[in-house]
């Protein structure tokens, strides 16, 4: 009689050098309430590159984006213990400033969620946030986040109408202007692209794969195909804990660990 | 094949007599509406005239108007309104965004409903006691606090419902911008649920404007004109009320042209309102 034996979270963690990691994360354990969400959870984000993480439903990924830029800290009775150091220093430490670490750390959302006003307000309204620019810079820096995310020969003639008028996509193109208008050092996505037709998915995609080239890039996603086209590094989470972390040709063509090559193949998730 | 086409009969005509309720009983509330506006109309218009906007109320079997009780009214709703709005607002937005969860917020949250359906006249006993007996006065002040505890539950509770209609990814994405959580709420989550807070201030304004009771302890009325808001002033409510019950045919006339005079505001306010709220979320 053979017993299936879970995977043990023997992980097979990429090293990095200190000088090309951006965010390493440490024992991290999670907490919702007294229900634990992550189980000693240990990798590091390259910079400069994209990095997905994978799983199915309720595995954790969400959770792990949502602790690098402290979003829990939003709801009281969530709460994360080890460490998550970014450029060396530990968000999760008290006192840290929050919204100095999210100037840092952007995050763009399973929906589009533009804010009830201009399209141009919409970029601009993190930007004022932090720095006083002339009237001129700010409107040069408008722009420029919006080529950056690929919408602005789509809006450059209506700046000041909502950005509630725009179509899905655009919105959520829209919001990850208004993301990178402030200049941060880490993007997150939370499956963004989940709300969108395959056409602004493909326009998304191209717009995330051109960010990697200033941003550390760390997208959750439910689709493979999305994670194999987009990422050089794929992190499999199932259950809470890191299943397998590595290169992304690497975790698709010939995973380490049973569990996930069983997720890849389609056999569950 | 025969059982489904009984099965889709029957279901045909179970979903034709619930139509045809909800129908039949939308068709009563409105005939009950068009009927009230109508005697409105149909009594008040005749009354109609110049005077009614210039001149105060009359003394019994001479011509007057209603200036006197059109100001009172209009200085009261604005004092009760500019009151409730403000406390109203942040209640609400305290209860959706910081109190959800604590004890003390579900307190507040159960006190406000006690309020929202408290009998108005107690509301003016309360304000008698507090505001006009210790300063020996009635006032159009005292009166525009009691219209303010009346309007005010009205708009704490469609403040706190709306905005938590709001999505938390709003709310997320302004943070997750670094904007502290007051900024949150006033520049993306207050704009946002514009339309429902508007919506909410109109009808805590419907409310107190026919409101009699409260003011019968707090404004009193007065036969003339006054503008000291803490002197005793007349109003629409309180005059209708007396004036309808009197034996004289100017006063009775009076007191359908007041009332007119409410509802058309009424709904002329909530008209504009909706107007603006929509053409404020256009995009």
């Amino acid at each position: 009689m053979s017993v299936e034996i879970l995977d043990a979270p023997e992980v097979q963690v990429l090293e990095l050098p200190p000088d090309e990691t951006r965010i390493q994360v440490k024992n991290l354990n999670f907490f919702y309430g007294t229900k634990q969400a992550l189980f000693d959870v240990s990798l590091a984000f390259r910079r400069q590159s994209v990095t997905a993480l994978i799983g199915p439903s309720g595995c954790g990924k969400s959770t792990l984006l949502r602790t690098l830029n402290r979003m829990y800290s939003l709801y009281p009775h969530q709460r994360a213990e080890g460490q998550v150091l970014l450029d060396g220093e530990d968000v999760l430490a008290r006192g840290v400033d929050l919204a100095a670490l999210r100037a840092r750390v952007g995050m763009v959302f399973q929906k589009p969620t533009p804010f009830p006003m201009s399209i141009f307000d919409n970029v601009a309204y993190g930007v004022r946030l932090y720095e006083k620019l002339s009237r001129h810079d700010l409107a040069a820096r408008v722009e420029e986040s919006l080529r950056r995310a690929a919408l602005w020969d789509e809006v450059k003639d209506k700046l000041k109408d909502s950005g509630h008028g725009l179509s899905g996509g655009q919105q959520q193109r829209l919001c990850v202007a208004r993301a990178i208008a402030v200049r941060p050092e880490v993007l997150l996505l939370d499956e963004p692209a989940s709300a969108l037709d395959p056409i602004s998915t493909a326009r998304l995609e191209e717009t995330i794969s051109d960010l990697k080239s200033d941003y550390t890039v760390i997208v959750v996603t439910h689709n493979l195909g999305q994670a194999a086209r987009l990422s050089d590094h794929t992190g499999f989470m199932y259950l809470g804990q890191l299943v397998e972390y590595g290169e992304t040709d690497q975790v698709f063509t010939s995973p380490a660990t049973t569990r996930a090559r069983d997720y890849i193949t389609g056999r569950f998730g | 094949m025969n059982r489904r086409s009984e099965l889709m009969l029957r279901r045909r005509i179970v979903d034709l007599m619930f139509k045809g309720f909800c129908i039949t009983v939308t068709m009563l509330a409105l005939v009950a509406l068009a009927a009230i506006l109508w005697t409105l109309l149909a009594r008040g218009v005749g009354g109609l005239d110049l005077d009614v906007f210039v001149r105060a109320t009359p003394a019994p079997n001479s011509h007057g108007g209603l200036a006197n009780a059109i100001i009172g009214s209009v200085m009261m709703c604005l004092i009760g309104m500019l009151i409730a709005t403000v406390v109203g607002v942040l209640a609400g937005t305290w209860l959706a965004e910081y109190g959800q969860g604590s004890p003390y917020g579900s307190v507040v949250r159960f006190l406000n409903d006690v309020l929202l359906s408290a009998p108005s006249i107690l509301v003016g006993l309360f304000v008698y006691e507090v505001l006009v007996a210790p300063f020996h006065g009635f006032s159009a002040v005292a009166g525009g606090c009691a219209l303010a505890m009346i309007a005010a539950p009205v708009i704490t509770r469609t403040t706190e419902d709306v905005l938590r209609l709001q999505p938390s990814m709003l709310r997320e994405s302004g943070t997750a911008l670094g904007a502290p959580m007051a900024l949150v709420i006033r520049e993306v989550l207050w704009r946002s649920a514009r339309g429902g807070i508007v919506t909410g201030g109109l009808l805590a304004f419907a409310r107190i404007s026919g409101e009699t009771a409260p003011l019968l302890f707090t404004s009193l009325s007065n036969q003339f004109f006054e503008l000291n808001p803490l002197k005793p002033m007349a109003n629409l409510p309180v005059v209708i009320f007396q004036y309808a019950l009197s034996p004289y045919d100017d006063w009775r006339r009076l007191a359908w042209v007041g009332a007119l005079l409410i509802a058309a505001t009424v709904l002329g306010v909530t008209i504009v309102a909706r107007i603006i709220a929509r053409e404020q979320h256009r995009p």
